[in-house]
């Protein structure tokens, strides 16, 4: 800019060349606030997407494609994946000015760095989402203009620079997910899931309101960086009100994550939701829910650090232990998976109560290849379980080695990468915040760390065990292909049984098929009781059921996904990369 | 400072003020949760946000005040009363008595246990600290409408459109999740399959009839399956261009 520039009022100036108005100016009856465009791009593509979806949905015929809606969605994503790449590069490691539009929206580093997770979440979920939607007869705009929007939510809260605006990314977010969880219309069990969503959700929205209000009573500012500033001039001796509200935006956010005593709906809503949304669910609301933790309590709450990280030890603690513990008792192949994501959350928990910049870089980490094992797994639980979400049990993986093996090893290696075993992404994530919180000298939480990944290993390895040693049983009796491989190695690519039309299942002899197959190597009641273990004695029987008939169709999109899930899980586990890029973030405070 | 300068009335009527307010936001409070007819809940509500208005007023934030009664009170309760009005106001409400026996004592012990910890928090003066607050107009040239009206559009600007994003959002939830589809899921094919071979079967038994009738809409079948009466009877199709039929006429 040249000379020309000058001051008008405060907060003004005019540039009389070029006539261009920048700053607040309330002067010659002109507003003006500088607006960071790059900044906002996501937001458009998402939104943007949304509404283009709404607006074809309007005129196009009732089908029009199969596929298209699913595509803009996934074009939408793409689009915010390479936006927070180039918002990367263009950022070049410098956070300089990172507020924008009013001092409403971040523009950093971390922001780039979530948009791609989140577009990335994008595209993976609407992937997922189109087989899964067609079969259930479900197909439709809606669930993607819910997700796209669910994603704008999910930017926002990222990107948010004061609690106004994470307040309203989380209400798009939560809005969309009610309706998402709530969707699938021919199962009761969904609409009891999206109506338990929306009351508990809610509630802790209030819950987060309130906390914002009293940390805007205790320090008078909204912003972060107005809270931190203050917070930085005035040494509050009586600070019970900002102590309130700090509580309450955790337990506002923690319910988002759901962190252990705040975790209650998160059981119920995924065994309810439909699968491909509670992949996506549990990845974006995740990844959001953090990452506005991480900004409020690393950025604006940074004085407050000593009060808050005794918090979030004992969330992530329990978290934790009880995610573990209580996947270990659930036959239901969704609600295992709830508690296994209540005590992923409780790693990431680990990570952010190190409370240094080594923490929120592991956190990141974390989150981003969580997301890739976490919509693979539910992309793979949506294709065996059916039409209708008939089968969720445990046993709807049994034998599927020999059904299908390529899904069954894409299965094995999503879950030794949650279960964190090494050469996955997952053994790379629990070793950086651990690492982190060694850091801090925190031994006992580092402990408690290893412990529980030790209990989880469990109930992970048991699907292993499920899908692997224990083959369908031969007791087929109709014709077309006779599902048996009880004795023999695993088959072609998706043998399967075919359509095999074949008696009712119950007159099927389950447990005598098991122990056919297991025998060989093992006799089939240690088997039985290895893989069984910690369940009650009706959840036994349903572990145990023969495994459904119908073969798995895996449609094409689907497969992609779980492709790409799998050779990003043992990438990012056996090369840096995406470590490094992790730990390039450079974070808008100093830590 | 103007606020040396109030006098004792002005002091006393803002306290009056406050008293009222207060009382007014509490009692509705209170009659919201424990009064029976849900009608009379909605008019509670009305009174509770009456007395926030007063609360505003005691702020000097008049113009707050003037939205809270014509928004809240005039606009979004009066649509709570439609619904109520909508749904039947002398509909018995289907409760579980021995939920509601456990949850009474657990309230009322939390509920204690909350203003225990607000009264000593006050009391043990660890409560109120901060950024002072002012109980007068904003500062500056122009009046509050004006600087509220100015913050929304360049401060909030981001919020303020986010807020309507918001909105059309939850529109979208509210009708993806309302919106009725007249065809039933398509059954397994496998079932179909079934269907297909035994057709005498479909009029017997009439809620195992309408799955294999479903998938005739949607799978490849569909034309082997219409052929039989009962399935076609029963099939999505027809009952959607009967009802679309009778939308045009």
């Amino acid at each position: 800019m040249s000379g020309g520039t000058y001051l008008v009022a405060a907060g003004c100036t005019i540039n009389d060349i070029t006539g261009k108005i920048s700053g607040l100016c309330t002067a010659k009856g002109s507003i003006h606030i500088s607006i960071n465009y790059p900044a906002l791009v996501p937001f458009f593509v998402l939104g943007g997407g949304a509404l283009v979806v709404l607006l074809l949905s309007a005129v196009l015929p009732k089908r029009p494609y199969r596929g298209l809606w699913a595509g803009l969605t996934v074009a939408a994503g793409v689009g915010t994946v390479v936006d927070g790449l180039v918002q990367w590069q263009q950022l070049n490691g410098s956070s300089v000015t990172p507020v924008t539009l009013g001092d409403q929206l971040f523009y950093d580093h971390m922001g780039a760095f979530f948009a791609v997770l989140f577009g990335v979440a994008t595209v993976a979920g609407a992937a997922i989402s189109d087989g899964y939607l067609e079969r259930e007869g479900l197909d439709g705009p809606e669930p993607y203009v819910l997700m796209l929007s669910c994603s704008l939510g999910a930017v926002l809260m990222a990107d948010a620079a004061g609690f106004v605006t994470l307040f309203l990314g989380l209400e798009i977010l939560s809005i969309s997910l009610y309706a998402m969880s709530a969707y699938h219309r021919w199962r009761a069990a969904s609409g009891e899931a999206g109506l338990k969503y929306l009351i508990l959700g809610s509630l802790a929205s209030a819950i987060f309101i309130y906390g914002a209000a009293l940390i805007y009573g205790a320090t008078g500012s909204l912003q972060y960086l107005g809270v931190v500033s203050f917070l930085a001039d005035n040494a509050l001796f009586q600070n019970g009100v900002l102590l309130g509200g700090m509580v309450l935006v955790i337990v506002g956010l923690g319910f988002k994550v759901a962190a252990v005593p705040f975790h209650f709906w998160s059981p119920d809503v995924y065994q309810g939701a439909p699968t491909p949304f509670v992949g996506y669910m549990a990845a974006v609301a995740k990844a959001a829910g953090f990452a506005g933790l991480l900004r409020v309590l690393m950025l604006a709450l940074p004085t407050l650090e000593s009060t808050w990280r005794p918090i979030i030890w004992v969330l992530a603690t329990l978290s934790v232990v009880f995610g573990s513990i209580l996947a270990l008792v659930q036959v239901d192949l969704k609600r295992m998976l709830a508690y296994s994501s209540i005590s992923q959350a409780g790693y990431v928990l680990i990570g952010l109560q190190a409370g240094t910049a080594q923490g929120v870089r592991a956190v990141a980490f974390y989150l981003f290849t969580y997301t890739f094992m976490v919509i693979g797994t539910f992309a793979i639980v949506g294709v065996l379980q059916g039409r209708g979400e008939a089968r969720n049990d445990l046993s709807a993986v049994r034998g599927l080695a020999s059904r299908s093996p390529w899904l069954a090893g894409a299965m094995l290696v999503l879950m030794l990468g949650q279960a964190g075993i090494p050469l996955t992404s997952g053994f790379l994530g629990k070793w950086v915040v651990i690492e982190a919180v060694l850091g801090q000298g925190q031994y006992e939480l580092a402990l408690i760390g290893m412990l529980g990944a030790a209990v989880a290993a469990f109930f992970y390895l048991r699907v292993a065990l499920i899908m692997f040693l224990a083959p369908e049983s031969p007791g087929a009796p109709a014709g077309g292909a006779v599902t048996l491989s009880a004795t023999g190695g695993p088959g072609a690519a998706t043998a399967g049984g075919g359509p095999s039309d074949g008696g009712p299942e119950s007159s099927e002899p389950g447990d005598s098929g098991w122990a056919a197959g297991a025998g060989r190597a093992y006799s089939g009641s240690d088997l039985q009781a290895i893989v069984t273990a910690g369940l009650s004695a009706r959840d036994r029987a349903l572990a145990l059921r023969p495994p459904p008939h119908t073969r798995v169709r895996v449609p094409a999109a689907t497969a992609a996904v779980i492709a790409v899930c799998v050779v990003f899980t043992v990438f990012a586990g056996v090369s840096t990369p995406v470590l490094s890029w992790a730990h390039a973030i450079a974070l808008p405070w100093s830590a | 400072m103007s606020f040396l300068a109030a006098t004792g009335l002005a002091i006393g009527s803002a306290w009056a003020l406050y008293g009222v307010g207060t009382a007014l936001v509490l009692a509705g409070a209170l009659g919201v949760v424990l009064l029976r007819n849900p009608v009379h809940c909605a008019l509670s509500l009305v009174t509770t946000i009456f007395g926030i208005a007063l609360l505003f007023v005691d702020q000097h934030a008049y113009f707050l005040a003037a939205v809270q009664i014509i928004v809240y009170a005039g606009a979004i309760v009066i649509l709570f009363l439609f619904v109520i009005m909508l749904l039947g106001v002398d509909r018995k409400e289907a409760r579980a008595p021995e939920n509601v026996r456990l949850l009474v004592p657990m309230a009322l012990v939390v509920g204690a246990v909350a203003v225990a910890e607000l009264l000593a928090l006050a009391r043990l003066q660890y409560w109120a600290a901060g950024a002072k607050s002012t109980t007068q107009s904003l500062s500056g040239p122009g009046s509050d409408i004006q600087k509220l009206g100015q913050t929304i559009f360049t401060s909030y600007l981001l919020p303020f459109e986010m807020t309507a994003a918001l909105l059309v959002i939850a529109i979208v939830a509210a009708v993806a999740l309302v919106r009725r589809r007249s065809q039933p899921p398509p059954a397994p094919p496998r079932k179909s399959a079934g269907a297909l071979r035994h057709p005498a079967r479909a009029p017997e038994a009439p809620g195992a009839a309408v799955r294999p009738a479903a998938t005739a809409g949607a799978g490849r079948s569909a034309a082997a399956a219409t052929r039989s009466p009962a399935a076609a009877a029963s099939t999505p199709k027809t009952s959607n261009e009967t009802r679309e039929g009778r939308a045009v006429s």
